[in-house]
């Protein structure tokens, strides 16, 4: 099954309140999908900063080192925040490049979950409630987020097999659904030279979105395309730096609905996922159509 | 009348107290509040009852009903209504996808549109849709009516066995074996009674018919080289 939710606040005054909307939100979702969950949060930016959000399996000791092995490296770190197993680290643009291979320098192991500007995402194995909670989600404030939780069908259960997956700089992807040419599709992007690392169906659906938008697509054309390339079920919700998107197979069978007020839009796989948010009675409340790309920007 | 909140009594003791009730109960009005898009609201009922529930429900709303009157003040999340074999179910917005699916009896209102798969397999419901359908609505429909007075989405009445389409607004595409059928004055009668029922001032003569071809119902010996 899984479960998907989506908030895009129009309302400055609700960014205080964004994680705390999505926590919820994600929590409603829990019967959906109790393998693991995750967040991609879009917060603030400065110009000229890069962020990435990095994980480890032994936070505690690749954390306390990491800091100074970095600045040794880099010179130019402005930032680094730890939260639980993932950390942020934020740097001067002109160093984002060499981040990747001195991260690996330090240790191999230490998985990169986001890259840009605004993008974090935080994901675990567990229910929504608990990684909502470890990673202090309800605290964080934020122009628009993401949030996953899985029922695991095509691989693992593990923390790389969880969503959102990033896709590019500041872009990124959950999906509901099951893609069945993931197989072929994955050693064709291999060939390209696209890095993917697990077996997981929705790691190759991000992948061939990353590949496209490499190629010169936009991110709507890349999804465009997805509708033709891809086969399976999917419900995608992409986050991009300004705003996100919503794309559904042209079956359509995997669950979608969106609310839209002078506040918000959200999506929730399901209307459970929309009933606590402020002035829902009110809203217009609709199905998305199949095949058909829909984006809400700031 | 009884009042039945769901944030605070939970679901299964709202289905179990109304399936309890029986064909000479005392207590025919019940109230459902704080819905919230809770799944499987009012399954299963076999009575002579009314049941509105006030907000929007998720899957499964009013499933396999018998005699009760069910209406809801709110838009219905997947399968509305399915297997239903009585009775009269009334959505007051939207509907979801499958929307009176297998239904075998009884007639499932909706007020607003209704998505994908409406009446998928419906074998012997009436369904009045006063707005829109999805793509692949009565795929498979064997008996009943479907009405819709808006449009229709892609593959109409897919595979259609016996049951009866019309449709007032336009189709976006027929499915294979869905053909567009002759208006008779026994057609018009039908729709009459059904659109009075439904609470509609849609005028029968605005409707075409749509039913099954019937060229799939036997094998078609030219297609054995495709096997």
């Amino acid at each position: 099954m899984c479960g998907i939710v989506g908030l895009f606040l129009k309302d400055a005054s609700l960014q205080p309140s964004l994680g705390r909307l999505l926590s919820d939100m994600l929590v409603t979702m829990t019967d959906r999908g109790p393998d693991s969950a995750g967040i991609a949060i879009y917060a603030d930016e400065h110009a000229g900063r890069s962020k990435f959000t990095i994980q480890s399996e032994n936070a505690e000791r690749d954390f306390q080192d990491l800091p100074n092995f970095l600045s040794k490296h880099l010179d130019r770190i402005l930032d680094f925040r730890v939260n639980d197993t993932h950390a942020v680290v934020t740097l001067d643009q002109n160093v984002e490049n060499k981040f990747s291979e001195v991260l690996t320098a330090f240790n191999p192991e230490i998985r990169i979950m986001s890259h840009g500007s605004s993008l974090e995402i935080y994901k675990e194995v567990g229910l929504p409630e608990q990684v909502t909670q470890r990673f202090h989600i309800t605290q964080m404030s934020g122009r628009h987020g993401i949030g996953h939780t899985r029922m695991a069908t095509e691989s693992a259960v593990t923390t790389l097999g969880a969503h959102p997956f990033n896709t590019g700089v500041d872009q990124c992807l959950v999906h509901n659904g099951s893609l069945s040419n993931h197989n072929s599709l994955r050693r064709k992007l291999r060939r390209e030279g696209i890095l993917i690392e697990t077996e997981n169906d929705t790691e190759v659906g991000a992948a061939y979105l990353t590949w496209k938008i490499k190629n010169g697509a936009s991110l709507g054309e890349a999804l465009e395309s997805s509708l033709k390339d891809l086969d399976g079920f999917f419900t995608f919700v992409v986050g991009t730096e300004n705003g996100f998107g919503v794309v559904r197979d042209q079956i359509a069978c995997k669950p979608a609905v969106m609310a839209e007020t002078d506040q918000y839009v959200a999506f929730g796989s399901e209307y459970q996922a929309l009933v606590d948010l402020p002035k829902i009675e009110s809203a217009h409340v609709w199905e998305p159509e199949p095949a058909t790309v829909y984006f809400w920007k700031h | 009348m009884l009042q039945f909140d769901l944030k605070k009594c939970g679901l299964r003791s709202l289905n179990s107290a109304l399936q309890e009730q029986k064909e000479e109960t005392n207590q025919t009005s019940w109230e459902v509040i704080n819905p919230k898009g809770s799944h499987s609201i009012a399954v299963g009922i076999d009575a002579p009852i009314e049941v509105n529930i006030k907000g929007s429900t998720g899957y499964y709303c009013g499933g396999m009903n018998q005699q009760a009157n069910i209406t809801v003040k709110g838009s219905v999340g997947p399968g509305v209504a399915e297997n239903m074999m009585s009775g009269k179910v009334v959505i007051e917005g939207d509907a979801s996808q499958y929307a009176g699916a297998t239904g075998q009896g009884g007639l499932l209102v909706i007020k607003g549109n209704a998505s994908s798969r409406c009446g998928i397999s419906m074998k012997g419901i009436n369904i009045v849709v006063h707005g829109n359908i999805g793509h692949m609505s009565a795929f498979m429909a064997q008996s009943g009516n479907l009405i819709v007075c808006g449009d229709a989405g892609d593959a109409l009445g897919d595979s259609l066995y016996e049951a009866k389409l019309f449709i007032r607004g336009s189709v976006k595409s027929l499915g294979t074996d869905c053909e567009q059928k002759e208006m008779r004055p026994e057609h018009m009668e039908l729709l009459k009674q059904l659109l009075s029922e439904a609470e509609c001032d849609a005028k029968p003569e605005e409707f075409k018919r749509y039913g099954s071809a019937r060229k799939l119902y036997n094998f078609n010996i030219d297609n054995s080289d495709a096997y």
